[in-house]
C-alpha cells in the first residue's frame, strides 16, 4: 500500500513564462463548471478551466492568481495548470483593470451594431477576475493574521 | 596617388562605421539574450500542452477533429517568417530564397502565402506573389496574443477547407552561430508526429541553460484520468491551443535567430573594419615615409648641388 502524498507540487505555466513552481498544501481551481478543491492524493483528473481565481495554500499563507482559460492536469502529488493568461494577484494593476472594466461595460451598454459582443464580454470577464483576485489577496492578509493570533 | 590627408579621412570614416557596427552588435546581443530566455520560457507550456493532448487523444477512440482531417494537398498555405530589418547577414536573403524555392517546387499546386516580416513581404511582392494576409513588425515584440491571432486565421481557413495543408518556413534558432532553415507542417495535425515532437522536446529539456530539477512525471506512464469535461471537447480545444503554441514558438525562434544572425554579422563587420583600418594605416605610413624620404633627397641633393659647380 502506498502512502498518500502530503503535499502537492503546483506548476502554473503560461505560454510566456512559468509563473509558479511550488510545493503547496491545497489548490483551488476555477473549473469551467465551478471551483475544484484539490488536496494531496487527488485522483488523476484533467479539467478545462474557465475565467476565475486560482488560489493555493501553503501553511497558513494563501496566494491568489487570476486565470483566464486553460487546463489543469491533476495527479496525486502534482497539479499542472496551463493557462492562456495568468497573473499573480500582487502583479495586477488594479487601476488598469478598473479602467478596463469601465471601458468594457460602456461598450456593452452602448449596444451599437459595431460592438464586438464577444470581445467586450471577454474583456469584462478578464477585468473582473483580475479585480477579484487582487481584492481577495488584499483582504486575505489581515484575515490570516487574525487566524494566527489565538 | 592619394595624399596623407585622404588616408586620414578614410581611416576616420571607417572608424565611425566600426563604432556603429560595434554598438549594433552589443544591442543585438542584449536582444538575443532576452529572446532566448523567452524561447526557453515558452517551452514548459508547449511541453505540457503536448502531454495533455496526447493523453486526451489516447482516450478518444477515433480522434477526428477538423484540424486533423487529411486532404489531398491541392491548395497549400505557407507562412514565411523573416525579419523586419536588414543588417543581419544572409538571414533574410536565405528565407526569401527558400520561399522562392518552395513556390517553385509546388507550382503544380495552388499556394497561398502569408508573409510575416517586412523583408519577405517586400521581396515576394516584387515577384508579384499575392498574399492572403500579411503581418509586419511582429518580431520586435512577440506576444502570445499575436500568435493566437495568426493561428486562428490559419485554422479558420483550414477548417473551412480553403486550404489542404499549412506549412511554416522559418529560421530555427540552433545556436548563436548557426540558424537552420526549416519547413514544418503546421496543419493537419498528425498524431504520429506528435510522439516525435514530444521526444524532441524532452530531449531539448535535458540541456536547457537553467536546468529545472524535475521529479519523474507520472505522465510518462499512461494514467487513467477523470475527465471533468468529455475528452472530445478537451481534445478539440487543446488542439487549437497546440497550434497557437506552435505559431508562438515559431515566432520566438525566428526572432531569436534574427538577433543571433545580426549579432554575428555585426561582429564580423566590426572585425572587417578593424582590418581595413590596419591596412589603411599601413599604407598611410608608407606614403608618409615616402614623402619624408623624398624631401630628404631633395634637401641632400639641393645641398650637394653648389659644390659640383
Amino acid at each position: 500500500m502506498t502512502l498518500l502524498p502530503e503535499s502537492i507540487e503546483l506548476e502554473v505555466v503560461t505560454p510566456e513564462r512559468q509563473l509558479v513552481h511550488e510545493t503547496v498544501d491545497e489548490v483551488q481551481l476555477p473549473g469551467l463548471r465551478g471551483y475544484l478543491g484539490i488536496l494531496p492524493g487527488h485522483a488523476p483528473l484533467i479539467s478545462e478551466l474557465g475565467v476565475g481565481v486560482l488560489s493555493y495554500r501553503k501553511g497558513n499563507m494563501t496566494r491568489y492568481l487570476s486565470i483566464v482559460h486553460g487546463y489543469a492536469e491533476v495527479l496525486p502529488d502534482r497539479v499542472i495548470v496551463l493557462a492562456a493568461i495568468a497573473e499573480r494577484a500582487e502583479e495586477i494593476d488594479v487601476e488598469r483593470a478598473t479602467r478596463a472594466r469601465e471601458r468594457a461595460e460602456k461598450r456593452l451598454a452602448g449596444k451599437g451594431a459595431d460592438v464586438d459582443w464577444d470581445r467586450a464580454t471577454f474583456a469584462l470577464q478578464r477585468a473582473l477576475v483580475r479585480l477579484q483576485a487582487a481584492a481577495r489577496a488584499g483582504t486575505s492578509i489581515p484575515a490570516e493574521e487574525h487566524h494566527a493570533a489565538p | 596617388m592619394p595624399t596623407l590627408l585622404d588616408f586620414r579621412r578614410r581611416v576616420r570614416s571607417v572608424r565611425n562605421t566600426q563604432q556603429i557596427t560595434r554598438a549594433m552588435k552589443f544591442v543585438a546581443a542584449a536582444k538575443l539574450r532576452r529572446a532566448q530566455e523567452r524561447v526557453f520560457a515558452a517551452r514548459p507550456y508547449a511541453r505540457q500542452i503536448l502531454r495533455v493532448m496526447r493523453s486526451a487523444m489516447a482516450r478518444v477512440p477515433q480522434p477526428l477533429h477538423p484540424l486533423m482531417v487529411r486532404r489531398d494537398e491541392e491548395r497549400l498555405l505557407v507562412l514565411v517568417l523573416s525579419g523586419d530589418k536588414g543588417l543581419c547577414g544572409a538571414f533574410n536573403a536565405n528565407i526569401i530564397r527558400r520561399a522562392a524555392e518552395f513556390l517553385h517546387a509546388h507550382r503544380e499546386q495552388q499556394v497561398f502565402v502569408i508573409p510575416i516580416g517586412k523583408k519577405v513581404r517586400d521581396a515576394l511582392r516584387k515577384r508579384r506573389v499575392s498574399f492572403l494576409e500579411e503581418y509586419i513588425n511582429v518580431s520586435q515584440r512577440v506576444e502570445f496574443a499575436q500568435a493566437q491571432e495568426i493561428a486562428r486565421q490559419v485554422m479558420d481557413r483550414y477548417c473551412r477547407a480553403e486550404v489542404d495543408a499549412v506549412y511554416v518556413l522559418y529560421n530555427e534558432f540552433k545556436s548563436v552561430l548557426a540558424q537552420r532553415l526549416v519547413v514544418e507542417k503546421l496543419l493537419p495535425i498528425e498524431p504520429e508526429r506528435l510522439a516525435e515532437a514530444a521526444e524532441v522536446s524532452d530531449r531539448a529539456e535535458t540541456h536547457p541553460p537553467v536546468p529545472a530539477p524535475r521529479t519523474p512525471l507520472a505522465g510518462a506512464v499512461p494514467v487513467d484520468y477523470l475527465y471533468e469535461q468529455p475528452p472530445e471537447e478537451i481534445l478539440a480545444r487543446v488542439l487549437e491551443r497546440h497550434v497557437e503554441t506552435q505559431v508562438f514558438r515559431v515566432l520566438l525562434e525566428s526572432a531569436a535567430a534574427e538577433h543571433a544572425a545580426r549579432m554575428t554579422a555585426m561582429d564580423s563587420a566590426t572585425n572587417n573594419a578593424a582590418e581595413l583600418i590596419e591596412s589603411l594605416t599601413l599604407h598611410m605610413n608608407k606614403v608618409r615615409q615616402a614623402t619624408i624620404t623624398k624631401e630628404i633627397i631633395e634637401v641632400v641633393s639641393g645641398a650637394a648641388a653648389p659644390t659640383t659647380t
